[in-house]
């Protein structure tokens, strides 16, 4: 079967690229656009490694087909950080050992900014739903809600 | 090197490879790729038990696009007469677990393999492998797998001079057990089941490799040992280790079963025949029906003690489900359930019972577990029946130094007492509880402790000092939570400059010393010992430099916050040289600055633990939360803490999903049924609560910082402590893991 051609745009920038009709996105962006940063960890969206945003809202790229990004904007983990400044849940996130391994960091970074975005103020309770569907085995979840917080609490101090 | 005034030793500093790991950039498993790459697929047996009387390949190989097609004849045969070990692995079993020969042993058993242009293609080719297959009856739960009329896995293994599921036994005893249990005033026994778990690492295996045509092979792949990853595949395709560079990707979790490995030989064949970069990966459906899991396990456990509480004998039998090929970890439930008591009579005695399931890999204090689960819910309701507080009938039969372990040497130093003081005296285990806060519901609070051995053993380290003056830290161990962070922290203290000044990275095979896995809780203790020596050394060669500037003796200079001091008033009067200077002058004083050390290390004591929790049971719903949890740990020294209070609150949080929700659960046809991770249930944030961890810092004395591994104890006790925290919430016990909805359910309604 022939490839099909989908304009997009990822993490602000025009991109365009080839994919076969049923490829996910995250296939596409793990292959022919080479943005490893999205994780596979398991192909179904019960995990959330692969949480990417469109149009702002998030979703997991394993679940969308390639060639639905066709003129919405992506944005994934790659675009987070401003150049070598980091985004300040990035920043907490190491400050505070909210991570291990590693693997599941970049969905529930990703996870962790939308639910930011939609609930400056959020509770404990509603940073654990919000991330109850990004799956960490490492941490038992402890440092990344306070990291999620704790972010948004300097965040709402920073926009006073 | 080793207090409270260190500026580094104990600081929460920024990992080395954590700005990689937030922002995507780190390198996983699936992450790599090669120019010609092309793509590895497993065939998998779809019988949980057959036997295998012929492959045909050749409509697979005759596909465009299929470039290689392996099976059983392109992998070494470990004979079955004859044990090959590497490590605690038995090649034989390795052998056929990577590829099944005689038979398929369980649904899911790679029987071939395909590389192909596209991993659609080779799924195709997969589909056109014809296999002749006898199948045959299959048996997965131990209790089948032990009765007389088992279909019998392999006819060659007798047990008591009969064909027998039961490869393997261990037995650990100490007194007269007969004599003891006459002695005790109180006597329970109960019998306990556990389901087989898998360890839920979130990135799937997968691996690169390329075979060069002077016979070369870089394999990229994470894995707990870029070492065992070069041995074993070394013996399963016969290339010498001297021709395969592993390098260790980042690893996305491993938490044991990356111990072995199941790709990267396969995909050494396959890159071999095509001449091309072979990617394999495994998805998640595979991930959970043929890797790990920890076993299941069927565990009878038997204590007496004196009306005082003393414990006065012991008694275990533990059978571990080993899945298809032997080898299930009985140290663990073993050596540890009653490992941390002082009991005169003890008999331990674990069975290794193979079935039709994917072949265990070690899973976090392999066994441990398993026979705490046991051990410790038998231990409350003695208690219970005494009146006694749980917590106070611990202390009392606690170890203490110069007690005889069972499973052989004398104990030194036991913290085991100061992980209970410290949960009698936390707030959490005084507060009160309201028991029943509303209609439906009862809450409850349980306390359960946990043993594990830690290890040392070979660790290799480079420390050189770069031509400005910075420092990088080569170790041979794979980081899966945070041991990078651990060794500039200690590397930083000693040289005496900004741990941001000291790099650490993880060589691959071909440029580091051997290094053993990255598990049994050793790592952060074995590499900071080893790196500690190599830096002593460095910091050796840094003085005799300045000595040599000087124009001084060795021993009248100094090292101090990273400059070189002439030692006292007699040495003369110089200015300090500055780590930088003394790199800049390397090379007219002698040379590059650096020292590699290779060690096999001793003197890792063991991992004490005790754990305190509150549950809420929906008495309808059969649902149980957990609402608080706290847990103690003799952790020696904590060189990051941060990362230390991670691997106690990750291990908890999975000993809750084992003790809750997760499970492997069976068709009638012996395939897994939830091989999902929406079906195979583990923890999600919203589960759990924060976990709070104590840790408690008594050196190690036989090590330099005071290292105690923590990786491995944080999960034994849970699984106790809840079942004993709902045992106290409703009043009654459970046997059976998980305690999930259907069956806390089940139970109610039986008792209404």
């Amino acid at each position: 079967m022939s490839k099909l051609h989908v304009s997009t745009t990822i993490n602000g920038e025009p991109v365009e690229f080839l994919c076969d009709p049923s490829a996910s996105m995250l296939d596409a962006l793990r292959g022919p656009l080479g943005l490893t940063g999205t994780k596979e960890g398991c192909g179904t969206g019960d995990c959330g490694a692969c949480s990417i945003t469109v149009d702002g809202r998030l979703v997991c790229a394993c679940l969308m087909l390639a060639v639905e990004a066709e003129g919405h904007e992506i944005g994934t983990i790659e675009g987070m950080a401003q150049g070598d400044e980091l985004h300040p849940l990035q920043r907490k996130f190491l400050e505070m050992a909210a991570l291990q391994c590693g693997i599941c960091t970049p969905g529930v970074l990703m996870a962790s900014r939308a639910l930011l975005e939609k609930n400056p103020d959020p509770t404990e309770e509603e940073v654990r739903f919000g991330l109850a569907g990004n799956l960490c085995r490492c941490t038992g979840y402890d440092k990344i809600v306070r990291a999620v917080l704790e972010t948004a609490a300097e965040m709402r101090e920073a926009a006073r | 090197m080793n207090d409270m005034t260190n500026k580094w030793i104990g600081a929460r500093t920024i990992r080395p490879d954590g700005a990689d790991k937030v922002t995507g950039r780190a390198q996983y498993s699936a992450d790599t790729t090669m120019p010609g790459m092309i793509w590895g697929k497993l065939l998998r047996s779809p019988h949980a038990h057959a036997r295998i009387r012929s492959i045909d390949t050749s409509k697979a190989e005759a596909l465009p696009g299929v470039k290689a097609v392996v099976t059983q004849k392109d992998i070494v045969e470990f004979a079955l007469d004859k044990s090959v070990m590497l490590g605690i692995q038995d090649m034989r079993w390795m052998c056929r677990n990577v590829m099944a020969r005689e038979k398929a042993l369980f649904h899911g058993h790679p029987i071939a393999a395909v590389a192909a242009i596209s991993e659609e293609v080779a799924a195709h080719a997969c589909s056109l492998i014809e296999v002749d297959y006898e199948v045959l009856p299959h048996v997965i739960e131990i209790e089948d797998a032990i009765k007389p009329d088992a279909p019998i896995l392999h006819e060659w293994n007798q047990f008591e001079g009969k064909p027998s599921n039961i490869a393997g036994t261990m037995v650990l005893k100490a007194g007269d057990i007969e004599k003891g249990f006459a002695e005790a005033d109180i006597v329970v026994e109960r019998t306990f089941t556990t389901r087989p778990v898998h360890q839920g690492y979130i990135e799937p295996h997968a691996c690169t490799v390329s075979y060069a045509a002077d016979g070369r092979v870089t394999i990229w792949s994470s894995s707990q040992g870029q070492f065992m990853v070069r041995a074993m595949t070394s013996l399963l395709t016969g290339i010498p280790q001297s021709n395969i560079r592993a390098i260790p990707a980042e690893i996305g979790g491993g938490f044991g079963a990356k111990t072995i490995i199941y790709l990267e030989p396969v995909a050494v064949m396959l890159s071999k025949k095509s001449g091309r970069p072979v990617k394999m990966v495994m998805t998640r459906e595979e991930v959970q029906r043929a890797t790990g899991p920890a076993p299941g396990s069927l565990s009878t456990v038997k204590i007496g003690a004196k009306k005082d509480g003393t414990i006065v004998a012991a008694q275990g039998t533990f059978y571990l489900q080993a899945g298809g090929l032997p080898g299930s970890p009985l140290r663990g439930p073993v050596g540890c359930s009653f490992a941390a008591y002082a009991i005169p009579n003890v008999l331990s005695v674990g069975y290794d019972v193979v079935s039709n399931r994917s072949k265990v890999a070690a899973y976090r204090a392999p066994g441990a577990p398993h026979g705490a689960f046991a051990a410790e819910c038998v231990i409350d309701e003695i208690a219970q029946a005494l009146g006694l507080d749980p917590l106070d009938m611990r202390l009392k039969n606690s170890a203490k130094a110069g007690d005889k372990a069972i499973y052989g040497p004398t104990f030194g130093a036991v913290t085991f007492k100061e992980t209970i003081e410290a949960i009698k005296h936390h707030p959490h285990y005084r507060a009160p509880l309201d028991k029943a806060p509303r209609p439906g519901v009862k809450r409850g609070r349980g306390v359960a402790s946990g043993f594990w051995y830690n290890a040392g053993g070979e660790s290799s380290v480079q420390v050189n000092i770069t031509e400005d003056g910075n420092v990088v830290v080569t170790t041979g161990h794979p980081d899966v939570g945070g041991s990078r962070a651990s060794i500039a922290n200690v590397v930083a203290e000693l040289i005496g400059v900004d741990h941001a000044r000291v790099n650490v990275m993880i060589g691959d095979t071909q440029t580091i010393g051997f290094s053993n896995l990255t598990g049994g809780s050793r790592v952060t203790f074995a590499s900071a010992m080893v790196a500690t020596a190599a830096t002593e050394k460095v910091i050796g060669q840094l003085k005799e430099r300045a000595a040599k500037i000087w124009g001084i003796e060795a021993e009248a200079v100094k090292w101090e916050d990273g400059m070189a001091l002439p030692a006292g008033d007699n040495a003369g009067k110089f200015p300090p040289l500055s780590l930088k200077e003394l790199a800049a002058k390397a090379n007219e004083m002698g040379g590059p600055i650096g020292n590699q050390t290779q060690l096999n290390t001793t003197g890792a004591d063991p991992g004490y633990a005790t754990h305190c929790v509150d549950v809420e049971v929906d008495v309808d719903l059969g649902i149980v939360r957990v609402l608080r949890y706290t847990a103690a740990q003799d952790v020696g020294r904590a060189l990051h803490p941060g990362y230390v209070e991670g691997q106690i609150q990750g291990g908890v949080v999975q000993g809750i999903g084992w003790a809750l929700s997760e499970e492997y659960l069976y068709d009638a046809k012996g395939r897994v049924d939830n091989a999902s991770f929406l079906d195979y249930r583990m923890p999600v944030c919203s589960d759990v609560p924060m976990i709070e961890p104590i840790m408690i810092e008594i050196p190690n004395p036989k090590h330099p910082q005071g290292v105690r591994g923590v990786g491995e104890a944080p999960i034994v006790p849970p699984l106790a402590a809840i079942a004993n925290a709902v045992h106290d919430a409703l009043g009654k016990r459970f046997y059976a893991l998980p305690m999930s909805p259907p069956r806390v359910s089940a139970r109610m309604d039986e008792a209404n």
